[in-house]
């Protein structure tokens, strides 16, 4: 596209119109099958077109920490806010990155965007809880909430009894067993792997009833019956769970276990957070060839992990895990074999994505960013359609006019204009609704406002291949080698000149933000596809028409008459207006 | 229309021509006149900037009987802030509240709804945070920034220099231009407006390249020949690209104007109205900018450099002689007469020359 070349071919010979016609012919017919085939015969409409609420977060990093604000940072908080989002048993709702350092999360209509919006916003927070007891994810029928403490499962040899806590929990149903117990992950420092203490300091606990008391358990009535009563397998009960809960007071939540079936876990306070791990990172052990976790803590972190862990592990299951709670879930709740410091690993039954997930969480699950809500757009399914309709309108419109215009000055020619405004028209069509599920684009408002203006670039190409032509009719040619010779020049002016509207375009894109990009989205689209219907329909179906006796003996209607044109006539003129008359035209 | 197209004819054979380029100074005038106007405006007025970068809310009721004075009550009283109330086009209205956070709207929408007898859900809303604009703004200077740099990268290497530093004034231009029409009339800048304005970017500069594309021809062995200056030879190519300006203007001002329209007549207002108003306002003046302002420019350039300066003088010199001896050269008319009537057999004869 870049330097105009000077070389024109020699007229005639390189036109092979069918060839061309055929190709667009053909990936036209591919482009639309493929759109029927894959069922999205309309582009996906945006928030403000289709209704719903579309919030746009600004990442602000802490002072000193601006370089959090970056892509692994952003894609994380893009998940943690869909789980968020999601857990509100929102369908479809779709969080991405923007930009570098903004998140738009696009919410269906018919979900509460009040509460979307408070879901949305906050920073994630991360915490490491002892566990205080593990049940099954539904409420129990015959509540044991009677705190008879009593570790009726204590017995089993491999940590399997869950119970014994304070809070009056019955023996073990859903955990125990002997899979792990909070989730993939929770087979935890245990075992195999390399926590060397192992297995020596739960078993003997296991034994002992004990400790339902050594936890001076604030667990009062209240969260007791809240434990009981708490309901994982309902997201919004989920999300409730630990909502408004402050870190350093005990608490309920919900969690998968290792075959993904929900639990609920009591929780104590919080004792280290998210901002106390160092890193974290997945890995395969040599020695047993699993997927590990393994974290590194700060200083303070590592003291207070020192102090958790040798806690824990002094406890009987189900006490002697921790759980890793992100927003209100438990993420992963291993069990503690020996006193920790500032490195553990985290090991089970792991799968390479399940341990890098935690690895994730664990790194970046309470970000270092906070997020300041942008803009809130909530747009009603009764306005976006009317503002819809309003965009088509302005389109047919505009779209209309262009054609009188060009009929009106160009006659017989704008044919070929209109007819490849159509083949544009229909391969931008086309193309936005296959788009919708390739790469998630939306048609919002100012994209049809992109599009719409694109009819005037369009254009404009053909109105410049035009005049072109007209010129060398002028000149005195006929007009077969006229649409030859003008193309050349005419297909230069149309690339320099849509390369630089492409170019706009594509800054635009790259540097801007929200509704601008999809402006500038649809604006970089239809300018290739002017390239496309330029070279491969327009200039072929000239070629083709210059043929006809119609256009090539330039019918007073064809808008390429000579004598309308005020062309040359074979004999020199001595001297210049006596043709004012039959310079008359369209 | 038939006029038009006999005007196409006639500037090609050369019969008809405005001097552009003699009479630069009165366009190049204008248009600082106009761009002084701009920036007196704006640095007196300002720009109206919409609550997209004030932070506020813009709520979009359902058809409602309530009247506009009453909703602009409604809304003042429940948000302790001014309210701006339109009624659009379907009977609906649009309540514009300045200063509102994005956590206090939730509470005036509820209250809006109470007050309207609609339902909650069925109000529209916009919320912003004043930071919003302020990145979008940012990101559109960076785009701006950023897309003059390659542009001006691309031209000089496609075409030269002076090109592109033409390009570049007349960019300026039409962007001071159309800022400066905002600012006097106190249309709402918002986020549709930058969009035009982006979008001006690309316009204001590909009639630009098609004008510049026609003087790069034009011109390509200009010091083989002594019939014409530069500055004529620019002229001719202005004269030559006019029907196609025309054409090409008209045609994406129509679309621009049918959203212009429907975004006001049905709407009232939003982003397509917005995006159309800072549109045809920059289309316009971007026209304008490539012949008046864009291509004098060129050759006000061009004629500074040695080989062009030569050839002037040369040119001169050739017609002197011959009008010494008599003769009467058509080429010289141009010259002699200021409307640069360049004679047919002369046009016919330079453009053959140069198409080699």
């Amino acid at each position: 596209m870049a330097a105009p070349k000077k070389g024109r071919r020699p007229a005639g010979g390189q036109s092979r119109p069918g060839r061309a016609l055929a190709l667009i012919l053909i990936a036209m017919v591919a482009l639309t099958g493929g759109m029927f085939w894959s069922g999205h015969t309309t582009p996906r409409l945006g928030i403000d077109l289709a209704g719903g609420t579309s919030i746009t977060l600004k990442a602000k990093a802490e002072p000193g920490q601006e370089s959090a604000v970056n892509e692994t940072n952003m894609n994380t908080a893009v998940g943690i806010i869909e789980r968020r989002v999601n857990g509100l048993g929102v369908s479809e709702a779709e969080v991405q990155t923007q930009g570098a350092e903004n998140i738009i999360v696009n919410i269906p209509r018919g979900t509460n965007e009040k509460q979307a919006r408070e879901q949305v916003g906050t920073t994630a927070q991360l915490y490491f809880r002892p566990v205080l007891a593990v049940a099954a994810a539904t409420p129990q029928t015959a509540p044991s909430a009677t705190p008879s403490g009593k570790p009726s499962g204590s017995p089993k040899p491999s940590a399997s009894a869950s119970s014994g806590t304070t809070v009056g929990e019955k023996s073990a149903t859903p955990t125990a067993t002997a899979s792990p117990q909070g989730r993939a992950l929770t087979e935890a420092l245990k075992a195999p792997s390399p926590t060397p203490t192992a297995s020596s300091s739960a078993k003997p606990k296991a034994t002992g009833t004990p400790q339902a008391t050594p936890k001076p358990d604030p667990a009062t009535a209240a969260l007791q019956q809240k434990f009981a009563t708490l309901n994982c397998l309902d997201p919004k009960a989920r999300t409730a769970a630990g909502q408004g809960v402050k870190s350093t007071e005990p608490t309920v939540a919900c969690g998968k276990n290792a075959i993904g079936q929900w639990e609920k876990y009591l929780l104590g306070p919080a004792e280290v957070d998210g901002k106390d791990v160092d890193k974290a990172k997945a890995g395969l052990d040599q020695r047993t060839g699993q997927w590990i976790v393994d974290m590194e803590f700060t200083d303070a972190g590592s003291k207070k992990f020192q102090s958790i862990t040798s806690k824990l592990s002094q406890q009987a299951e189900p006490q002697n895990q921790f759980a890793i709670v992100l927003d209100g879930e438990v993420v992963s709740a291993p069990r503690v074999q020996t006193t920790l410091s500032a490195s553990a690993q985290i090991s089970g039954s792991f799968t390479q994505q399940s341990a890098q997930d935690l690895g994730n969480v664990l790194s970046y699950g309470a970000l270092p960013l906070a997020f300041q809500t942008q803009s809130v757009d909530t747009v009603t399914a009764a306005l976006g359609g009317d503002q819809l309709q309003a965009g088509l309108i302005a389109g047919a419109i505009g779209l209309g006019l262009v054609i009188i215009y060009l009929v009106a000055y160009y006659r017989g020619l704008s044919l070929i204009a209109i007819l490849s405004l159509g083949v544009s028209a229909l391969l931008t069509y086309v193309l936005m609704a296959l788009l919708g599920p390739a790469i998630g684009f939306a048609l919002n408002l100012p994209a049809v406002c992109g599009a719409i203006v694109a009819i005037g670039i369009t254009a404009d190409s053909f109105i410049v291949y035009f005049e072109r032509i007209r010129d060398e009719l002028r000149e005195g040619r006929t007009l077969r080698p006229a649409v030859e010779r003008a193309w050349p020049r005419a297909r230069r002016t149309i690339l320099v000149s849509d390369f630089v509207s492409f170019l706009a375009a594509a800054v635009l894109f790259i540097v801007t933000v929200g509704k601008v990009q999809g402006f500038a989205f649809t604006l970089g689209l239809t300018t290739l596809l002017d390239i496309v219907v330029v070279f491969l329909f327009t200039k072929p179906v000239m070629t083709l028409l210059a043929r006809t006796k119609f256009f090539g003996n330039g019918h007073a209607w064809s808008g390429l008459d000579p004598k309308r044109l005020g062309a040359k006539p074979p004999l020199r003129r001595t001297r210049r207006t006596h043709a004012p008359v039959d310079t008359k035209e369209a | 229309m038939s006029k038009l197209g006999n005007l196409g004819a006639r500037l090609h054979r050369g019969e008809v021509g405005y001097d552009f380029i003699g009479k630069r100074k009165i366009w190049y005038g204008l248009s600082i006149l106009i761009t002084i106007t701009a920036i007196v405006a704006l640095a007196v007025r300002g720009l109206n900037m919409g609550i997209e970068f004030q932070g506020g809310a813009v709520f979009t009721t359902p058809k409602t009987d309530v009247s506009v004075s009453q909703a602009q009550t409604y809304a003042e009283e429940a948000s302790g802030h001014d309210a701006i109330v339109q009624q659009l086009g379907n009977g609906s209205l649009r309540i514009q509240v300045g200063g509102l956070d994005t956590d206090k709207s939730d509470q005036v929408r509820a209250e809006l709804a109470k007050d309207l007898n609609v339902p909650e859900s069925k109000i529209a809303a916009e919320l912003v945070g004043p930071s919003w604009g302020e990145q979008i703004a940012t990101k559109a200077w960076t785009g701006l920034g950023v897309f003059m740099i390659l542009v001006v990268i691309y031209l000089a290497i496609a075409f030269e220099w002076r090109m592109a530093v033409a390009a570049l004034v007349a960019l300026i231009h039409d962007l001071t231009i159309t800022v400066g029409i905002y600012s006097l009339v106190g249309f709402e800048v918002t986020v549709g407006t930058v969009i035009g304005l982006l979008t001006i970017l690309g316009y204001s500069l590909y009639d630009t390249v098609v004008v510049f594309d026609s003087l790069k021809e034009q011109t390509k062995d200009i010091t083989k020949q002594t019939r014409y200056t530069y500055s004529e030879l620019a002229n001719r190519s202005i004269n030559g690209t006019l029907v196609r300006s025309i054409n090409t203007t008209v045609v994406a001002l129509l679309p621009v104007a049918g959203l212009l329209f429907i975004g006001g007549g049905v709407l009232g207002a939003g982003m397509l109205n917005d995006i159309s108003l800072s549109l045809f306002v920059g289309l316009a003046a971007g026209a304008y900018s490539s012949i008046f302002i864009a291509t004098p420019l060129v050759a006000d350039l061009k004629e500074r450099e040695p080989s062009i300066k030569a050839l002037r003088k040369r040119v001169l010199a050739k017609r002197a002689s011959a009008a010494a001896k008599g003769e009467s050269l058509d080429a010289a008319d141009d010259l002699s007469s200021e409307a640069a009537v360049v004679g047919p057999r002369a046009g016919r004869r330079g453009t053959q020359e140069h198409r080699g």
